[in-house]
């Protein structure tokens, strides 16, 4: 435990002291003020619009949640497949290169503590990430009147979704000494589980279920409703174990290799 | 306290280390000889547990670097061929990080950073950034996070590569001051290094081993440079003669001379 702390601890001071870190961060709340101002501007027109034709029955139907926090969520969800290889890229694939791999695999600890740390400290720098774009709900809270449980589903899906990201890219930079070959192939990775189950709406039947189910926007859409279901939180968290333990593998493999 | 049989590394088509045993006694410095591409790294990372053998073992202090590996991998300090420094790290933070890893206990980390910046000489560069420090410095560095958890085993590759002639003094004098108790184990393809600060040299050539003698055994006036030339060139052409037969006729030639 105390190993894993050590990582974390030096992996998540080695964000604040990195470029990378920053230019992601900022790519994603830019983006994502732009997406927020947009989505706002049209609401506010379809409002005026609404009003000036007096139709005061669809006029209540005019929804905060559904009409700008939805799609901003799926918005920063798209930035992220993109951002997020970039932040995780160099977790590996850097020591690897520079040599530090050494270090690391002749100190006295397990493979899994090292995987674990460093997922722990991407973990927390993409969770302060996240809690950072609270600032466009916060900003319809101050100004309207939005739901804010149905926002809390929303963000914590966003929350799964990028974690899931990371534990997917740390699995590509343990494969590779290359960043590049690390973010393309998680780059790749992330908008296959995002495109999977396009087959699906075509067809019907068994195969057709399970690319659905493997869909990430399939699990992500229903959190952004406002609907938190166990069967998604279960499917995220597994997309996140699943990829660690392969992580944890590659790893270890460079003992038996 | 190390002790190699028999050990064999292939990559692929490729054998680097074929079949060599070596012993080294507590408190000896063994010298690791040998041309470019002997095996030397390849058999280093080895018995740090860095990479497995297809083929027999490493044992330090009784302890099997494979099966038993993190208790014995918990006795050694590395030093590998480029010093696995992180760039963005300062030496001090560095350091501290390593004694972590390396499970110097809480209490004890303040001072254990403390003596490594001292025997290496880096006190006044402790608050130096490692990416901006010159090849001599990170070369202390590499030997002071080897130290920092006081090993009775040190493994040194190359220690004293790249460097300029004072520092390679400087670096030769800690090496020396730090055997006492110590198992110091150091590759060099540098031939006055070993007779300088080494007790026994072992010699490898194209992954095995052509001599493993004590250094005070050498006949006197026999340079070890006729010794590694002879005992290379014996290699070629006669099969399976043994290093002391080698050694003699070295001698003799010397004397005859």
């Amino acid at each position: 435990m105390r190993n894993t702390f050590t990582i974390a601890g030096k992996e998540l001071q080695g964000y604040f002291v990195q470029p990378v870190a920053y230019v992601v961060l900022t790519v994603f709340l830019l983006l994502g003020g732009w997406f927020f101002f947009a989505m706002l501007r049209q609401f506010d027109e379809m409002v005026q619009l609404i009003q000036m034709m007096g139709q005061s029955d669809q006029l209540k139907q005019m929804n905060l949640n559904s009409r700008v926090i939805d799609p901003l969520l799926h918005d920063l969800s798209i930035v992220l497949v993109i951002v997020m290889p970039a932040l995780t890229m160099r977790v590996f694939a850097e020591e690897k290169r520079t040599g530090t791999y050494e270090l690391l695999l002749t100190a006295p600890i397990r493979t899994g503590e090292i995987v674990a740390g460093k997922f722990i400290a991407a973990a927390s720098f993409t969770l302060i990430m996240v809690a950072l774009a609270w600032i466009f709900p916060l900003i319809l809270i101050i100004f309207g009147d939005p739901e804010v449980g149905v926002m809390f589903a929303g963000y914590l899906g966003l929350a799964l979704l990028a974690l899931s990201f990371v534990a997917v890219g740390l699995f590509t930079s343990s494969l590779t000494q290359n960043q590049i070959v690390a973010a393309i192939s998680s780059f790749g990775l992330l908008i296959l589980l995002y495109v999977i189950s396009w087959p699906a709406e075509a067809g019907g039947g068994i195969v057709s279920s399970v690319l659905t189910y493997l869909s990430l926007p399939t699990h992500f859409s229903t959190m952004t409703r406002g609907v938190i279901d166990t069967s998604d939180i279960v499917f995220f968290l597994s997309v996140i174990v699943l990829a660690l333990f392969l992580t944890q593998r590659s790893v270890e493999s460079a003992r038996w290799r | 306290m190390i002790e190699v049989k028999n050990l064999t590394k292939a990559y692929g088509n490729f054998t680097a280390v074929k079949g060599i045993s070596f012993k080294a006694e507590r408190g000896q410095i063994l010298g690791f000889l040998g041309p470019n591409g002997a095996g030397k790294t390849t058999t280093m990372r080895i018995i740090t547990g860095f990479m497995p053998a297809s083929d027999g073992t490493v044992e330090i202090d009784g302890l099997d670097i494979f099966t038993n590996s993190l208790e014995a991998r918990r006795r050694i300090g590395y030093l590998p061929e480029t010093p696995p420094l992180y760039s963005d790290m300062r030496v001090e933070a560095y350091l501290r990080f390593v004694a972590k890893l390396r499970g110097v206990k809480r209490s004890a980390v303040d001072n254990a950073v403390e003596h490594a910046l001292e025997v290496c000489g880096l006190t006044d560069m402790a608050h130096r950034i490692c990416g901006q420090l010159s090849k001599g410095y990170r070369q202390r560095v590499g030997l002071g996070q080897a130290l920092i958890h006081n090993p009775p085993v040190l493994v040194l590759d190359e220690p004293t590569i790249g460097l300029d002639p004072r520092q390679i003094h400087e670096i030769r004098e800690l090496i020396r001051g730090l055997a006492g108790e110590r198992t110091i184990v150091l590759s060099t393809h540098i031939l006055p290094e070993v007779s300088q600060i080494c007790d026994k040299v072992v010699i490898i050539n194209d992954g095995r081993i052509v001599l493993e003698e004590q250094i005070k055994e050498i006949p006197v006036g026999t340079s070890l440079e006729e010794v590694f030339l002879h005992a290379i060139a014996r290699e070629g052409h006669v099969e399976g003669a043994s290093p002391e037969e080698t050694l003699e006729e070295v001698g003799a030639g010397h004397s005859g001379a």
